[in-house]
């Protein structure tokens, strides 16, 4: 049974529709990308299935007894004011929120897998930094390992790897990999890299003009019809 | 120095330290919500309660209500509840619904109490509401222990929920997505807060309240760096702002409530200077 599925679905702001028609499932253990070019609404698909944007119509359905608090959430942007005081430690456990129901504070697991999310992003040496201190790049580790902490059975990447320079960016293809291949965690992940897309998934999904959505194969050898598009675009 | 040992003796009336415990109170609750406030843009709220709490306090005066306090508290959480509301759905109509609130509140407020009140001092009466008593002594011992009590729940109540304030305040989009009930702490906030203000409106009145709530936060923000170290700092700050106030209040004989204040500007200065330097370095 899929673990989430989307029915005629129909996505934008205040009425007015980006993009509708939207039908595509994701099953446990799926690696599923979304590519599709800028302001095509694969951010705003992501807010509707994240529950965060009301859906103009169609469906979404979580399957397998997917509940909220299991997901995992890397948004494109944050709008952290800037002079937000708080340190790369206190951000990175904040994730475990939503494993507390109403208990008030974290638990012994809860802190030690903050601190091994820590570890797998390089972010120890930073852990006592301020985080409006830090680099682009550094922030977008912080906030990865922080959507670690709250991916229980699934995590939603968007854009996960902006930012981030050639040799971390495959360090996070390879740890994103890991997830779903060893921790069983599926993955729903935006990307303008289409070669590591096709590398990576078994599933995409192609917003825009003209929609597909299949395995990465199929993908591939229908690219023709998308590439003039994407075109140079990785 | 015989007025000097006058005024130390005073220190040790009950009722003046009534006033103390009071002030400590009340100053150490009002911080505690500052960082989310300002960091939430919430201040704006914050400044509309205290109207909202000025303009039930004439209600209550014109019920002649011996104790108004209940009635204050009803109104000003019923508002907050409501501001929140109209701040969520959207944005920028929001801030005009607060500002038409706070100043529709106060001008009524004080309508109502021209209208209705009997006292041979209004003016007096206006100007202790709006910025609180000249001196704190005046409390009766009910409101002195409903304000123990209230301030011990809302300590606790930040405490308990400190995890939480903190994933909702930084980013409140990942804790909705991630399934924490951000709807639900964002109420409590806007409880908490509109409690904390009905209980400083007592020690400064409803004018000064948000300079009671932002200015310990802001300070500290200048020279801390974590929530945690910023939410302490802010705490023993207002405390401490409160006692000075309290006591040169008394020893000089000015308003309690702009005399904190004017602690609390006095800190933020201090503080703004320091993380300059520091930042300088
Ligand atoms: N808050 C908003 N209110 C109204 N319209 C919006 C809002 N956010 C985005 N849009 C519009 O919705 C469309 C889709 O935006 P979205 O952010 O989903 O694009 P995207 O596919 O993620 O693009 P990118 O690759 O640049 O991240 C755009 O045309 C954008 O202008
Ligand atoms: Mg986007």
């Amino acid at each position: 049974m899929a673990l989430l599925t989307c029915r005629g679905l129909s996505i934008g702001y205040e009425g007015k529709e980006v993009i509708g028609g939207l039908d595509f499932e994701v099953c446990e253990g799926d690696y599923l990308c979304i590519v599709g070019e800028n302001g095509s609404g694969k951010s705003t698909l992501m807010k509707t299935i994240l529950g965060l944007n009301p859906p103009l119509g169609g469906s979404i359905g979580f399957g397998d007894g997917l509940k909220q608090n299991e997901i995992g959430y890397l948004p494109q942007q944050t709008d952290v004011q800037r002079d937000f005081p708080a340190l790369v430690k206190e951000i990175v456990i904040s994730g475990c929120q939503n494993k507390l129901g109403l208990k008030p504070f974290y638990s012994k697991e809860d802190k030690a897998r903050a601190k091994a999310m820590t570890e797998k992003l390089g972010l120890t040496p930073l852990e006592k930094r301020c985080y409006r201190e830090l680099s682009g790049g550094q922030q977008q580790r912080v906030l990865l390992a922080r959507a670690l902490c709250a991916a229980e059975k699934i995590i939603l990447l968007d854009e996960p790897v902006s930012g981030l320079d050639p040799l971390v960016t495959a360090e996070m293809y390879e740890l994103i990999e890991s997830l779903n291949k060893e921790d069983g965690i599926t993955v729903i992940m935006i990307s303008h890299d289409i070669d590591a897309a096709m590398k990576y998934a078994d599933k995409i999904l192609h917003i825009g003009k003209n929609v597909f959505f299949g395995s990465a194969d199929e993908y591939r050898n229908a690219k023709g019809a998308f590439a003039s598009r994407e075109g140079g675009e990785a | 120095m015989g007025a000097f040992s006058d005024k130390l003796e005073y220190l040790s009336y009950p009722f003046v330290q009534y006033a103390l415990i009071v002030g400590i109170l009340v100053a150490l609750c009002s911080s505690l919500l500052g960082v989310t406030l300002v960091l939430k843009r919430f201040s704006f709220i914050g400044d509309g309660l205290s109207h909202v709490a000025f303009g039930a306090m004439a209600i209550a005066a014109v019920l002649k209500l011996t104790n108004d306090m209940p009635l204050v508290m009803i109104i000003t959480v019923l508002s907050a509840v409501l501001l929140l509301r109209t701040g969520q759905n959207a944005r920028i109509k929001g801030d005009a619904a607060i500002a038409m609130i706070s100043v529709s509140a106060l001008a009524i407020g004080y309508l109502l109490m021209n209208i209705f009140s009997k006292s041979s001092n209004l003016s007096g009466d206006v100007c202790t509401t709006l910025f609180g008593s000249t001196s704190i002594l005046t409390l009766s011992k009910a409101e002195v222990a409903l304000c123990i009590i209230l301030s011990v729940l809302v300590v606790i109540t930040f405490i308990f929920f400190y995890n939480k304030i903190f994933a909702v305040t930084f980013d409140e989009n990942f804790a909705r997505a991630t399934g924490v009930k951000a709807g639900a702490y964002n109420l409590l906030i806007a409880i908490v807060v509109a409690v904390i203000i009905v209980l400083a409106m007592n020690l400064v009145g409803s004018l000064l309240i948000t300079a009671l709530v932002i200015f310990p936060a802001l300070s500290a923000m200048r020279v801390f760096k974590s929530f945690r170290s910023v939410t302490i700092c802010s705490a023993v700050l207002s405390v401490f702002c409160a006692l000075l106030g309290i006591i040169i209040s008394v020893f000089a004989g000015t308003p309690v409530g702009s005399t904190i204040v004017a602690a609390d500007i006095a800190a933020f200065a201090i503080f703004a200077l320091t993380g300059a330097l520091k930042r300088g370095k």
